[in-house]
């Protein structure tokens, strides 16, 4: 499912245009992209949570050459799947 | 700060121009197409963010930390995130 088709579902449920359910995906995800770029957490109940993790540098290895190479240091955001959904999914 | 369901339904509120009854039920409408997408094992890809993977586990052995007793953890699916280059790139560069 991308974007476009979680938009569609979105305004079919709850009777909404496009146009709407567009700008209310959108805004949902901008505030998420702010969030983490501020250093901030996003904590979604039954969903999961964000945090942005910060990785030191060190000496990896391309994997298909075996070629050693510097890996800088690098901020990441990790997300960390709620007890709900970890459910949802080994349902069936 | 914390980014929270009540913080994402006023700014539905404050910028959509919708009571915050709505914003809410619309907020939980999302999560939960989005949830039950990764029940069914279909991926959502969010394009500028990232995509939520459903991953297949294999059977396993594994411990009990609390008891030191082996045990067999079953075959199990987990959600996993990967995040867009657009999105790590907004992060990473600052």
């Amino acid at each position: 499912m991308n974007k476009s088709e979680l938009i569609t579902a979105l305004s079919q449920k709850e009777t909404l245009t496009e146009k709407q359910a567009a700008d209310i995906v959108n805004l949902i995800f901008k505030g998420f992209v702010k969030t983490l770029k501020t250093d901030g957490r996003i904590e979604i109940r039954g969903f999961g949570s964000f945090t942005i993790r910060n990785y030191s540098p060190y000496t990896g290895r391309n994997p298909k050459t075996g070629v050693k190479t510097e890996v800088k240091e690098k901020r990441l955001p990790f997300f960390k799947v709620g007890k709900e959904l970890k459910n949802w999914v080994n349902r069936k | 700060m914390t980014l929270t369901k009540a913080k994402i339904a006023e700014t539905i509120q404050d910028q959509i121009g919708l009571p915050m009854e709505k914003s809410v039920e619309l907020l939980e409408t999302l999560l939960e197409i989005m949830k039950k997408s990764l029940e069914e094992g279909d991926d959502v890809l969010i394009s500028g963010f990232g995509k939520f993977c459903v991953k297949q586990k294999s059977e396993r052995k594994g411990r009990n930390p609390a008891t030191g007793d082996d045990l067999i953890l079953p075959p199990r699916k987990i959600v996993s995130f990967k995040c867009s280059s657009v999105l790590r790139n907004r992060i990473d560069k600052q």
